[in-house]
């Protein structure tokens, strides 16, 4: 299976990635390269099997529902791009 | 003493408990090769030489005080993937550049809590994605043996440091080789250990089902003891295994004598060269002297463990990736005009070539209507090559191939054809797709270049695998070839 560019365009919207027109071009080749290697997988007959997301099965192990960890605020927002009064600054959103 | 770089982990221990040198002298001399071969080698994104001397001190003072634990003062090196409290942590990428971590992963912790002398930050692919060491925003790691080809990724800082004698242990980590073919590529022993025998916790994550943490060092025995200090169960981790840690140290001198080997047929058909043909007749040979018995096996399912493990990965990488938005930190786009600008802006100048092809292969796998064909098939394709595993460990205890088709390649080479790069992965990505432990170990050198052979067992069976190659490195002299042209360095 065969994508177009409008497919990549689509994608890249979704994954919020920014591509200009070369890019958009050699992404194409890539993906379609990629494809022809993943649509080996279809050959595989996988009637009835059971996917595995777990390589070994194991339940999540799950602690004990007490506070654990204290507040990290100013650790964390040291390291931001940009904060004001404890929040994280973002270009407006609502005019 | 002179010639302490030589050393290996577990000599390094022994010359300091006898006394013989102090974890100062030891960290003197690495940090002064360092400043030596780091320029040509770029093994190091980050060299923390005031620290390092620093617990050196602190080490040898609490070691002359009697209070120093077993690995207190020796050193180690840290591939950049794994978070550092007040370091800086880039994962090879432009994204992180300027991230300085808040908080230790927790293998950091762990070797920080042994007394290990942190050395530094090695270089990588970037967020572990590839297999040359070509995709890191701070330039390509060159291999020691020969400064033209690539040392193998996504580990390839950790193991080209470990086979230039800048390190004599180093991190690393594994989601479909980036251990094992670095290690083989470069004349080390590398271990994946089993999927959550070691914390993921601050480890910074690619595909979090596939990742998992290890080591590279110079022989087996290192490894064993590498493997004592970062192993064990973390709350932090919802995949880290409550399953007790062996002392794998205790167990290295088991013998080969029953072991039943087997070879999976799939490991030795045409894609594998010639000369590695018979490095690994030869690597056979060795094991069956040692009255190990070998036996056919098959993995049905290899050819198609490429595909299925790339849909997963970069599944799993797009999801994981989506938190680099600009906003909390990491790289951020110059004035942005709105927030869809930030985001797309941020990304698109943050990340490289190759992390920016899986985020788009996986995002386009997990959209609306593809979801059977790719990830939920590949996740089927998963089943089925851990049934094939299964099978195999009925009828043998280890599984033994190459690590690699080929020995290192030219820089370049590969680069401008990323599904060749893909292919490169051959014999290693079945394993991380059944979650289990693999290693690889030097093999005998091909026109001058190191070659690997692996050892894959069943799950948690990393003492296992230890004990097996260090019969073969107690047998031979595999382990213990150098780079002739860094030798008088």
């Amino acid at each position: 299976m065969s994508l177009i560019s409008d497919d990549v365009k689509r994608v890249a919207k979704l994954a919020r990635l920014g591509l200009t027109e070369i890019e958009t071009k050699l992404t194409l080749e890539h993906l379609n390269s990629t494809l022809i290697l993943v649509d080996q997988m279809q050959k595989v007959d996988i009637t009835g099997v059971a996917p595995l997301a777990h390589p070994l099965e194991l339940t999540q192990t799950l602690r004990a529902d007490q506070v654990d960890a204290s507040n990290q605020r100013e650790t964390y927002q040291a390291i931001a791009p940009q904060t004001a009064s404890g929040f994280y600054l973002v270009p407006r959103v609502v005019e | 003493m002179s010639d302490l770089t030589d050393l290996t982990f577990s000599q390094l221990q022994r010359a300091l408990n006898e006394g013989a040198t102090s974890s100062l002298e030891i960290t003197t001399a690495y940090l002064d090769r360092i400043s030596m071969l780091n320029s040509d080698l770029n093994v190091f994104i980050t060299v923390t030489g005031e620290n390092a001397l620093l617990s050196a001190k602190n080490a040898d003072i609490a070691r002359s005080k009697g209070i120093s634990g077993p690995f207190s003062g020796l050193p180690i090196a840290h591939k950049d993937i794994f978070c550092t409290n007040g370091v800086s942590t880039t994962c090879g990428s432009k994204m992180l550049a300027n991230f300085v971590a808040p908080y230790d992963a927790h293998v950091v912790s762990q070797c920080n809590k042994a007394g290990l002398v942190s050395l530094g930050k090695l270089n990588m692919d970037e967020f572990a994605m590839g297999s040359s060491n070509e995709n890191s925003f701070f330039g390509p790691v060159r291999n020691p043996w020969d400064s033209r080809r690539v040392p193998g990724g996504s580990s390839g800082g950790s193991a080209a440091a470990v086979a230039a004698r800048l390190t004599p242990l180093a991190t690393a980590t594994d989601t479909g080789g980036s251990i094992r073919q670095p290690a083989a590529l470069t004349g080390t022993s590398g271990l994946k250990p089993t999927y959550g025998r070691v914390s993921r916790f601050g480890m910074i994550a690619f595909a979090s089902s596939l990742d998992q943490g290890g080591l590279i060092a110079r022989t087996a025995e290192d490894i064993a003891l590498g493997l004592g200090i970062i192993a064990g169960y973390d709350q932090r981790d919802s995949t880290s295994a409550e399953e007790p840690v062996p002392s794998y140290i205790d167990t290295i001198n088991q013998k080969l004598s029953g072991l039943k080997i087997g070879l999976p047929k799939q490991f030795f058909d045409d894609r594998l060269n010639d000369s590695m043909r018979q490095v690994m007749d030869c690597v056979v040979t060795v094991f069956e002297s040692f009255g190990a018995s070998t036996v056919s096996i098959s993995l049905d399912h290899v050819a198609e463990s490429i595909p299925a493990y790339y849909v997963i990965s970069s599944a799993e990488a797009s999801s994981n990736l989506s938190r680099f938005d600009g906003v909390r930190f990491g790289y951020r786009a110059n004035q942005p005009s709105d927030l869809t600008d930030l985001y797309e802006r941020s990304r698109s100048e943050g990340f490289g070539r190759e992390a920016k092809r899986r985020i788009l292969m996986g995002t386009y796998a997990l959209s609306e209507g593809y979801y059977d064909a790719y990830y939920k098939r590949a996740q089927q394709i998963r089943r089925l090559i851990k049934q094939d595993f299964d099978r195999a460990f009925e009828a043998c205890d280890l599984l033994l191939g190459p690590t690699t088709p080929s020995t290192a390649f030219v820089l370049g080479e590969k680069s401008s054809d990323p599904v060749a790069m893909y292919l490169e992965d051959i014999y290693t990505v079945a394993t991380n797709m059944a979650g289990l432990p693999g290693g690889s170990f030097q093999a005998p050198l091909i026109d001058g270049l190191p070659s690997g052979f692996q050892l894959t067992g069943p799950a948690f069976s990393e003492g296992r695998i230890l004990s097996a190659a260090h019969q073969i490195q107690q047998a031979t002299d595999w382990h213990t070839k150098h780079p002739e042209r860094l030798r008088n360095v």
